[in-house]
């Protein structure tokens, strides 16, 4: 017998030496099939066990962030409302400072223009002349008969003239008064263009008024909504986060380009400074990391500065120091980056001489000669760098206003995406427990397979005996339960 | 919380600024043997206008020192100009004129000598970057490396040239090495043996003057 034929039982016959092996094999294995059944049930119950656990519990974890970030998200919503409500009734009260405070004088203008259209009006009334008491006597006359009396035809003549004349000079005064009144008339255009005019203004501000308060009232209703928790509310906050986040890394990364700028403009002078040989690691020079300071500290006193001015609110203390203290810190961050702005000009000049000189000689050290320019043109670079080197600090300080953003909106986004992974994980142990559980049935099942024969004489065995089929059937449940419970 | 990350931050820059740095050197020493005798004193130029590569390119901060190579080379009275260049940028780049105008001057006066000490200028050479402490240390040998010692020099010794690295440039083929190149070949190779059984970091042979950039590339 050699090495490879030690386990033949029937010697010299493969066949039957592992018929003989299985056959022996599967009676073992159908002795120990209940222990097995429980050994693989008990692995299957002690993998997937701790991960639905944890599955259970990274959820409720996720489901205490989604609270606790609901809570944050409404917290900064009403905080944000409250003030943007507050600003619309602070400009609501100065609207209606600058524009009813004039209302009295408004009104008694429009009254005494009204007063005097009146007063011309009853001027322009029609007066009737009052009836002469020359008439009765006259018509006395004109009854006398004259009979062809000299005397009474002279007379009556006199009074002929005499009426005519008197009649003309009524007609005069008579017509000189429609003309007054005309006059009159023709002067109450400018007190009504001015009537209308004043009512047209008093319109507007009404009106301007009203498109105010349905402001307010809009963002009163958002204020009503976040108050009631809604989920409209925190829908509506959470997408407004994502953008405000969007937004506020963009131009993060803007602004970060600008930073870089400006780096490149200082970092060269700097080594002047603080020496070109010094390391902080193998490839950052100190040099570059005093401009990196310089950059940093610039956009420091931009965030103090809007800050004091404010603008941002990212440092309580600073919001709550008083007026005068709030003024002095302003000029003060002011001041320096004035100073550090000008420390930026002179060393991006001081950056265009240094390369100017390191060109120069390098043209001294190079075999052909190169012919020097000096016109204007080449000064445009050096006013550029300058310039630049002086804008881009107070630019670089607008930072705060874009970080104040992120930073509130990466709490939100933030966690909104750690909830959402959390459950992903929780997702992920589930399955992986249930697949752990499914999986011991299946090596079960497979278990039985493999011990088919036992299994098959101890059914035709057991046949015989078995109770009623569906007494049977009825047991098959039970243990069919009992599995799924476990 | 703002606050707190604020002045952490302010905290690790104040760190490493104030004493945090890199307690190793970074800064370039580069030691040019260049070879007077004999006909190849007339390649003179050529080793100009390596070191003005060198001046150009040398940062501040530097060293340079640029030595000939003479019937006994181990000695100060070789060394031409040597300069470690201020670690202000503007001092560097008047120091490196100031250079120039030395080896401008040496170049014009030159005369070839009758034999060839490599080794006592690679003794010398060793000895001087090693004083420098520089990170990086560099022998250039501007030679045919043709060594030829009279009868008193005794240079068959074993020589220490631990972390420096070595090139030769412009190793020109004699006469000789163009009838039986393997006297080329067998010449560098024993140089090479020669230089990184003294302990050399690394040995470069460049004969294009157009790839001189090469010298300070890492292999």
């Amino acid at each position: 017998m050699t090495g490879s034929e030690y386990w033949m039982v029937w010697p010299d016959n493969a066949a039957v030496s592992v018929l003989v092996l299985l056959l022996v094999g599967m009676a073992f294995l159908y002795a120990a099939r209940k222990p097995v059944h429980h050994l693989i049930g008990s692995l299957g119950f002690l993998i997937s066990g701790p991960l639905r656990i944890g599955a259970r519990w990274l959820l409720a974890a996720a489901n205490d962030m989604t609270q606790r970030n609901k809570a944050v998200l409404l917290a900064h919503g009403r905080q944000e409302v409250g003030q943007r409500i507050e600003r619309e009734f602070e400009r609501l009260g100065a609207m209606v400072t600058r524009d009813l405070q004039g209302y009295p004088a408004l009104q008694r203008k429009l009254l005494d223009e009204i007063t005097r259209v009146e007063e011309d009006y009853k001027k322009c009334g029609e007066v009737p002349p009052p009836p002469p008491d020359w008439v009765e006597a006259v018509t006395a006359m004109a009854n006398v008969k004259s009979s062809g009396n000299e005397m009474v035809q002279k007379v009556l003549g006199e009074i002929n003239r005499s009426v005519t004349s008197i009649h003309d000079k009524a007609l005069a005064d008579y017509r000189r008064a429609y003309e007054t009144r005309h006059k009159i008339l023709e002067g109450f255009m400018p007190f009504w263009r001015s009537l209308d005019k004043t009512m047209a203004q008093v319109d507007k501000k009404l009106t301007g008024l009203q498109d105010s308060t349905a402001a307010v009232d809009g963002h009163m209703a958002k204020y009503e909504q976040i108050n009631a928790k809604t989920d409209k509310a925190e829908h509506a906050l959470t997408v407004s986060a994502f953008t405000q986040f969007a937004i506020a890394f963009l131009v993060m990364a803007v602004a970060s380009g600008g930073a870089f700028v400006n780096f490149k403009l200082i970092a060269l002078p700097m080594s002047e400074m603080v020496g070109a040989g010094d390391y902080i690691s193998s490839s950052l020079r100190t040099s570059e990391v005093a401009a990196l300071v310089i950059i940093f500290v610039e956009a420091s006193m931009g965030l103090f500065l809007m800050e004091s001015l404010r603008i941002t609110h990212l440092f309580p203390r600073i919001a709550n120091l008083n007026e005068h203290m709030r003024h002095r810190m302003m000029w003060i961050a002011l001041t320096l980056l004035v100073t550090l702005a000008g420390i930026e000009a002179a060393l991006a000049l001081m950056r265009d001489m240094l390369i100017s000189d390191k060109q120069a000689l390098l043209h001294s050290l190079a075999t052909v000669q190169q012919a020097a320019t000096d016109s204007w043109v080449a000064r445009i670079p050096t006013a550029g760098q300058m310039l630049l080197g002086f804008i881009l600090p107070f630019a670089l300080a607008f930072i705060a206003i874009p970080l104040e953003s992120l930073i509130y909106s990466t709490r939100t986004v933030g966690g909104v995406l750690l909830a959402g992974f959390v459950r992903t994980l929780a997702f992920v142990l589930r399955i992986l427990g249930n697949l752990a559980r499914r999986l011991s049935r299946v090596l079960i099942n497979l278990y039985d397979v493999v011990i088919v024969l036992p299994l098959l004489i101890e059914h035709l065995v057991k046949a015989p005996r078995a109770p009623a089929p569906g007494k049977s059937r009825r047991g098959a449940d039970a243990e069919d339960l009992r599995e799924q419970s476990r | 919380m703002i606050k707190r990350l604020f002045l952490a931050a302010l905290l690790l820059v104040g760190m490493a600024v104030a004493g945090c740095g890199d307690s190793r050197s970074h800064s370039n020493a580069v030691y040019m043997l260049v070879d007077t005798s004999g006909t190849y004193a007339q390649e003179a130029g050529k080793a100009q206008l390596i070191i003005n590569y060198l001046l150009g390119t040398l940062q501040a901060g530097d060293s340079l020192m640029v030595a000939r190579v003479t019937s006994r080379s181990f000695s100060e009275k070789d060394i031409i100009a040597k300069a470690t260049f201020d670690s202000r940028p503007s001092q560097a780049n008047a120091q490196k004129r100031a250079f120039k105008d030395q080896i401008d001057a040496y170049i014009k006066t030159v005369r070839g000598t009758a034999y060839t000490d490599i080794t006592g200028g690679l003794i010398q050479g060793a000895q001087f970057l090693n004083e420098t402490g520089a990170g990086t240390k560099t022998i250039i040998i501007f030679s045919d490396m043709q060594e030829e010692l009279d009868k008193a020099t005794i240079r068959n010794f074993p020589i220490s040239l631990k972390n420096i690295r070595i090139i030769a440039v412009n190793v020109v083929k004699l006469k000789t090495d163009n009838i039986d190149p393997r006297r080329y070949l067998g010449r560098l190779d024993a140089w090479q043996k020669r230089v990184e059984g003294a302990g050399a970091s690394e040995w470069r042979v460049i004969n294009d003057l157009e790839r001189l950039d090469a010298i300070f590339s890492k292999s």
